[in-house]
């Protein structure tokens, strides 16, 4: 394969194609609609499904219906879309049903508006629907990790039978950078022995979330918490730089991860001790490794486009032990590598045995 | 001495069909969604298709319809299957792919999810059942639910000028250009169950032949909720509900008649 120019939405979709997806199904919005668009001439080129739902609660429903028949199957939509989307993600969650969402993510609340942001956070790690899950989450920052990532999250889908997020932002859907598509994997040959395919000389399977008895119900409930902390164990994902020495860790994802490694950078070239920590995995959270950092670290400043989302899993896992300070921009704002500067340099003036 | 042989000789005349499994249902004493059961199960059989059927139950009385089908199912959310079985049939283009829906799940809260199944020409069979009510809720209005009648949330009974009016899903559905075969029948006694039987089998035939979206809405009847007793019940769908909802046929595609006049 060879390095070609590819927008991050365009990226996505492909990366997709040769994971192996069979089923696409989703509804226009901006900043995701060229992954859509894609699709749409891809799937029925490759004898594959594309459906243009008529709503993002079909799309993730229609996923549903394809993901219990056992076929890689997967939605996008942006902000606003995902949030309609959440009743499919529970009952994707509470029947054990492998399903992989793309979000990428604009400004809101409400309809908010169409440029970059990193607004669902809390959305997708804490809240994609009713009752007690987490969906797996992950978050790449170049068009390059998008792609890689976007095929582990059917690996891990597959793996789990779980609900999988990748989420940009509209600065990487919509930016073009070099990159590498992986080859093409060739369509699973056979369904899963759990897939509904019809009770040919076997008794017939059953795909359900609803389970009316109590206890029977927290049996379901343990079980799918007993998986959820296996993924925790096995599946926490970061990218971390100078953080050896580092008295500032400055921790963020995505697009704001990758802007905040020009400004560490900069702090370097004029001798601060800062470092950069960027969270691949929202969820599981890479808590472990922060923690560890937390021993040693002075201080963490967290950088995210949203309010202050992402601050409350750093706060949790520094444990108190150390500051944790916030910058963020919101409603589309996008920082400039300049302002976080500015956020590093006035809190190492703060830290301990600092000259100011 | 041939005739006394020919009167031992042992004939089944009723017996449970393959498609349906050997258990009680939850259904309440009087309730049509038995005989709706029955009949899709029956049709099952005779087409040869159980192994290589999945049912999506909806969010309703007949929630847990996977339990009673002896095929493969699955679990909607309220008024989703159709989406669902959208998913299921796209990616598995050979298997029989039906939603059972009641009339909150299918015209309520689903309305969008059936009305698009169908203008897309989705190759899935769709049982409607309307019972004018909200059963597994306890009794609340539905979108079908006539003008002037008692409910739990129409108290004084339904108040066309407050809560608009019924809705008549099976010519709403006909009118689609991607709906092939939509029907409208009933049953409150043996003559109009045998021709119910007959809609459901060509709705199925329909898919089989690969001719698009076919439903079946059933008037059926909810006791329980109507404060009716079961023969009271029968004849309030005869005498209301079949004169504001028509029974026969409200879309019949081209290739459809062929595969109705076969046995």
């Amino acid at each position: 394969m060879a390095v070609e120019l590819l927008k991050g939405n365009v990226a996505l979709a492909e990366a997709a194609i040769r994971a192996g997806v069979e089923a696409y199904f989703g509804y226009p919005i901006t900043p995701q609609t060229e992954l859509l668009e894609h699709m749409a001439q891809r799937m029925p080129e490759l004898g594959r499904a594309f459906i243009q739902a008529e709503s993002e609660l079909a799309s993730i429903n229609m996923v549903y219906g394809a993901a219990c028949a056992g076929a890689r199957a997967m939605t996008s939509s942006s902000s606003p879309g995902i949030s309609l989307m959440q009743e499919g993600f529970s009952y994707i969650a509470g029947s054990e049903v492998p399903a992989v969402v793309v979000d990428v993510m604009r400004g809101g609340p409400g309809l908010g508006n169409i440029q970059p942001s990193q607004s669902d956070y809390f959305q997708v790690t804490r809240s994609a629907g009713h009752g007690d899950f987490h969906a797996i989450v992950l978050a790449p920052a170049s068009v390059q990790e998008a792609i890689d990532l976007m095929v582990l999250a059917f690996d891990l889908a597959d793996k789990y039978r779980h609900l999988v997020f990748v989420v940009a932002d509209g600065l990487l859907g919509q930016m073009m950078e070099p990159a590498e598509l992986p080859p093409m994997r060739p369509l699973r040959a056979e369904r899963p022995d759990w897939a509904l395919t019809g009770a040919q000389g076997r008794e017939p399977r059953i795909i359900t979330s609803l389970e009316l008895d109590a206890p029977a119900l927290e049996e379901v409930n343990k079980r799918l918490q007993a998986k959820l902390r296996v993924i925790e164990e096995h599946e926490q994902r970061y990218a971390e730089q100078m953080v050896e020495d580092a008295r500032l860790v400055v921790v963020g994802y995505g697009t704001a991860g990758r802007i905040a490694q020009t400004a560490v950078k900069q702090a370097r070239r004029e001798g601060m001790r800062v470092g950069l920590f960027r969270p691949i995995s929202l969820w599981p959270f890479p808590e472990r490794r922060l923690s560890r950092l937390a021993d040693r670290v002075d201080a963490f400043l967290v950088v995210e486009m949203n309010a202050g989302q992402m601050l409350d899993d750093v706060r949790l896992a520094a444990g108190g032990q150390v500051p944790v300070d916030f910058y963020g921009r919101t409603g589309g704002m996008v920082p400039v590598p300049e302002e976080i500067y500015q956020a590093i340099e006035t809190l190492y003036a703060k830290l301990p045995g600092s000259l100011s | 001495m041939v005739a006394a042989e020919t009167v031992m000789e042992e004939q089944v005349v009723y017996a449970r069909p393959e498609s349906l499994r050997d258990v009680p249902t939850h259904y309440c004493p009087g309730c049509t969604h038995g005989i709706a059961h029955r009949l899709v199960a029956e049709v099952l059989d005779e087409l040869g298709v159980r192994e290589r059927t999945i049912g999506v139950s909806p969010v309703g009385c007949a929630v847990f319809a996977y339990k009673y089908f002896n095929t493969d199912g699955c679990e909607a959310a309220h008024g989703r299957a159709p989406a669902m079985a959208t998913g299921l049939k796209r990616v598995n283009p050979g298997a029989v792919v039906f939603t059972y829906q009641g009339d909150g799940d299918l015209a309520a809260i689903g309305t969008a999810e059936i009305i698009h199944a169908a203008a897309r020409g989705e190759n899935i069979t769709t049982i409607f059942i309307n019972n004018a009510i909200y059963g597994m809720t306890g009794g609340q209005m539905a979108p079908t639910t006539l003008p002037g009648q008692y409910t739990k949330s129409s108290p004084s009974g339904r108040d066309v000028e407050v809560a608009g009016f019924p809705m008549r899903m099976a010519e709403l559905v006909g009118s689609l250009p991607g709906a092939a075969y939509v029907s409208r029948r009933a049953l409150h006694n043996v003559k109009e169950i045998n021709k119910a039987k007959k809609a459901i089998r060509t709705a199925f035939k329909v898919q089989l032949a690969g001719l698009g979206f076919a439903m079946v809405e059933l008037l059926s009847a909810c006791p329980t909720n109507w404060g009716l007793s079961a023969p009271e019940a029968m004849q309030w769908i005869e005498d209301v509900m079949v004169p504001y909802y028509p029974l026969g046929d409200t879309k019949v595609a081209d290739g459809v008649d062929a595969l109705m006049k076969e046995r």
